[in-house]
């Protein structure tokens, strides 16, 4: 939905860099434009991957990636994992799934899921939020600038809440989202296959919680999207939990308990699980080993039996790949040339259903875990004009429509229209002097109301008081490149602009969004202040060093008394700026000291110089 | 029209000639794509036309421009891309045309059965209720009476493509919209007979 909180960028930063982000339901990941192609931005760790994962400790500021991740084994209570399941989501939606997770609801969670963890409640793109920050910062200390702007990417067959989601999560981060884009388009993208000239690509991207499939066209250079479809509720994290499901039966069995009921056994157990499905890949059989109050469970699992029990979710991404066939009105010996992408497409019998159905060897050159990211990074270099000449026409994955009479859906924008894409639609009043009209808009491909997906009320509001049926309301609803949806109305005889109220149906209101960017700024500036302090210590600590080396030398005392209680002051005075939170001071001492030590550094300089000279024999 | 931001006055252009910067975009179909008003449509030109409007004119090739502008990119963009889909297909070009003539087409009226379709509906008709009641031999018959509508649809869409040519000779400024009647009456025939057909392949699958 529209957001009325935009800053204007124009005039500023124009040199910014833009960074691309890939944001999991298992890992996230930054990626720049280098001179050479897009690149990974790795963390302070040197870990190219932020697993998605926050952890909250009892004190103190949230935990982000790995280390979070090693805490879900644990305190698991304390620990959110695969939140992008819940982006852009309802209660309703999410029952089932809930079962699976750990996680506690909070009350008021009807329309934006609360988690409650630890001490904290906090909703899905809050949670996200803080991976997107860790990415930011982990940019900003490789860069060693600010990093402001990004382009972060979704699943293709997101809706509009789950879009709006993701880019209040941005917001929130302090990072102005440039552009979504969808993630099997970025893979293309990655790949380079704009150097082909001509052809149609699928693109089949099979993350840890969702599936998409694309299907393109390349024409000089334009990457042309015919038709997407997929399943926003199917990966990885289906193949763990049925895995998980057949385990604890097997132990329950075994052991004559359910260590389901204890979550760190849980966690304990879904890492083994987890771990065996990534041997699997290449290893012909396993063994899955729970150790767990003395007690040791020990299966031995082939790849035989791992692949009958995953039939039936490989199986679930073949239907959307039919149906995208048929909505890009091509057979599948059109199909060119097939990207993997996704780290569930490792999986030999995914890769092997794959080929069976596009009747092609599909690319698998690049990581899978990172050719998202790289794409990302790609499109930023075309926003920032660092690329030019490739261009991304991608569409909108979901009819849109509004509820008529008797709850029947009236289809204004069809799934698959390239976006942006628009479509205006007149109003009227069914009372005398009646002021508002509501209208309900919805996604999805049924014919009813209720088996759509609700996205938003309008309300156009203020509407001159006139006699039922005269006035006329133009209403146009726009989806913009980020395939994010706005209304605006207005009145045609008049031509006045019609105020419209949006109620989004699931996610965050506008209000609550800013409430959360300036929460977030506040500490951010805090973040950012103790992070200068830290540096500037850091520096003083340098100086202090080298001073404290420079008195021992012999240069020192060829200073007069003068300059040596010069140093000797200045050196004080840092002394005390160092123990001060103030960034500022630090480094205004710091730069006298340097200037007040100049001589002595010329001196030693010298010194040196001179010492080595008689250490040489000039024959 | 007056350039938002240099003040130079211009033909209705997508860019201004003087400062480059975007205009906001014309709404009209035809007059975006800088066409005649005509039906019948090279779609291969036109579909290159909309590559090159696209390098020109998407919101990747704003997003460092002011807001205005970029909200006149994603405007425009948007009837871009509205257009082309419009445009590109005959049925749904000649829909757009005649509702800029007023002449809608209503769902209703493709409910009414064409009268010189009325002897093949009844037995289409007749064979569905036969398939719905279990005998599997009306599928046949079925698979029969599709293909036939599929032909009768071939054979609209030549026809639709006749009077394309012909309206285009007309001098529009001269004549009433009523020209477009025939026009309006084979898309509501075809219009019905592909809703039957969709009818029939629902049933046989």
């Amino acid at each position: 939905m529209s957001s009325s909180f935009q800053i204007d960028f124009s005039e500023a930063g124009s040199n910014q860099k833009i960074i691309g982000i890939d944001l999991g339901t298992t890992n996230s990941l930054g990626a720049f434009m280098d001179l050479t192609g897009p690149a990974i931005i790795p963390g302070a760790d040197g870990g190219r991957i932020v697993p998605s994962v926050v952890a909250f400790p009892e004190s103190g500021e949230p935990i982000v990636g790995e280390a979070a991740r090693q805490m879900l084994t644990t305190e698991s209570g304390r620990v959110i994992y695969s939140v992008k399941r819940l982006m852009g989501r309802g209660l309703g939606d999410v029952t089932e799934e809930l079962k699976l997770f750990p996680f506690r609801i909070a009350e008021g969670s009807d329309s934006v899921i609360r988690l409650s963890v630890g001490e904290k409640v906090l909703t899905a793109p809050e949670v996200s939020a803080l991976i997107l920050r860790q990415i930011k910062e982990n940019a900003e200390a490789f860069f060693g600038e600010s990093v402001d702007q990004a382009v972060i990417t979704v699943p293709a067959y997101f809706n509009d809440a789950q879009r709006q989601a993701t880019k209040d999560a941005g917001r929130i981060a302090g990072l102005e989202v440039l552009r979504l884009v969808n993630e099997p388009t970025a893979a293309a993208l990655a790949y380079g296959l704009d150097k082909r000239k001509e052809g149609i690509i699928a693109v089949y991207d099979f993350g840890g919680g969702t599936f998409d499939i694309s299907i393109l066209k390349l024409h000089n250079g334009i990457f042309e999207v015919l038709a997407t479809n997929g399943d926003t509720h199917l990966g990885g994290d289906d193949i763990d939990n049925m895995m998980i499901a057949v385990a604890l039966e097997d132990i329950q069995s075994e052991w004559g308990q359910d260590v389901g009921e204890n979550p760190e056994a849980l966690q304990t157990l879904r890492k083994a699980v987890i771990a065996c499905k990534e041997q699997l890949s290449f290893a012909p059989a396993v063994q899955l080993t729970l150790e767990w109050n003395e007690k040791k469970y020990q299966r031995e699992l082939t790849r035989e039996i791992f692949d009958r029990l995953i039939t039936p979710v490989v199986d679930r991404t073949l239907g959307p790949c039919r149906a995208c066939l048929a909505d890009a009105g091509l057979s599948v010996d059109k199909i060119d040339e097939v990207v993997m992408v996704g780290g569930s497409t490792r999986i030999p019998l995914v890769r092997n259903a794959v080929e069976v159905l596009f009747k092609a060897k599909p690319h698998t050159e690049l990581n899978p875990d990172e050719v998202v990211a790289l794409g990302a990074a790609v499109q930023a270099g075309i926003l920032s004009g660092d690329v030019q000449d490739t261009l991304l026409l991608d569409v909108t994955p979901l009819s849109l429509g509004i509820e008529t009479m008797g709850g029947v859906v009236s289809k204004l924008i069809v799934r698959n229209s390239t976006i942006p894409a628009s479509a205006t639609e007149s109003f009227t009043t069914a009372v005398e002097g009646q002021r508002n009209v509501l209208i309900h808009v919805l996604q999805g491909e049924r014919e009813m109301a209720r088996d759509c997906r609700s996205l938003a009320r309008f309300d156009l509001k203020d509407i001159d008081p006139m006699p039922a049926g005269l006035p006329r309301i133009e209403v146009k609803f726009l989806i913009d490149a980020n395939g994010i949806l706005s209304v605006t109305a207005r009145e045609k005889r008049t031509g006045k602009e019609q105020s419209v109220e949006v109620k989004p149906s699931y996610g965050l209101t506008d209000e609550q969004v800013e409430a959360m960017i300036l929460e977030s700024i506040e500490k951010a500036e805090a973040d950012f202040k103790e992070r200068q302090v830290r540096e500037a210590r850091v520096e003083a600590d340098r100086m202090f060093a080298a001073v404290d080396k420079g008195k021992q030398n012999d240069a020192w005392l060829t200073l007069t008394d003068d300059e040596r209680a010069a140093v000797e002051k200045v050196y004080n005075e840092l002394v005390l700026a160092y123990h001060s939170d103030y960034y500022d001071l630090i480094r205004d001492k710091i730069h006298e000291l340097d200037q007040s030590t100049h001589t002595l550094a010329e001196r030693m300089m010298n010194t040196a110089v001179s010492t080595a000279l008689k250490g040489t024999k000039i024959e | 029209m007056t350039c938002w931001q240099c003040s130079v006055e211009s033909e209705s252009a997508l860019l201004c000639p003087a400062c480059k910067a975007l205009q906001p975009p014309p709404s009209d179909y035809f007059v975006f794509f800088g066409l005649p008003r005509k039906l019948d449509i090279d779609v291969e030109k036109l579909q290159s036309r909309f590559y090159d409007l696209s390098r020109l004119l998407h919101p990747d090739k704003y997003s460092r421009k002011s807001e205005r502008e970029r909200g006149y990119s994603t405007a425009a963009t948007a009837v871009l891309n509205d257009g082309w889909r419009t445009l590109k297909n005959p049925v749904t070009r000649a829909e757009y045309l005649l509702s800029q003539e007023g002449l809608e087409i209503a769902e209703q009226r493709s409910k009414d059965v064409p009268p010189e379709l009325l002897e093949e509906v009844f037995e289409l008709n007749m064979a569905l209720e036969e398939l719905r009641g279990g005998e599997l031999s009306a599928k046949a018959e079925l698979v029969a009476a599709r293909d036939r509508f599929a032909s009768m649809l071939t054979a609209s869409d030549a026809e639709l493509q006749r009077q394309f040519v012909q309206w285009d000779t007309v001098d529009h400024n001269s004549v009433s919209s009523q020209s477009l009647a025939p026009i309006r009456s084979i898309l509501n025939r075809r219009r019905y007979i592909s809703n039957l057909i969709r009818d029939v392949e629902k049933e046989l699958s």
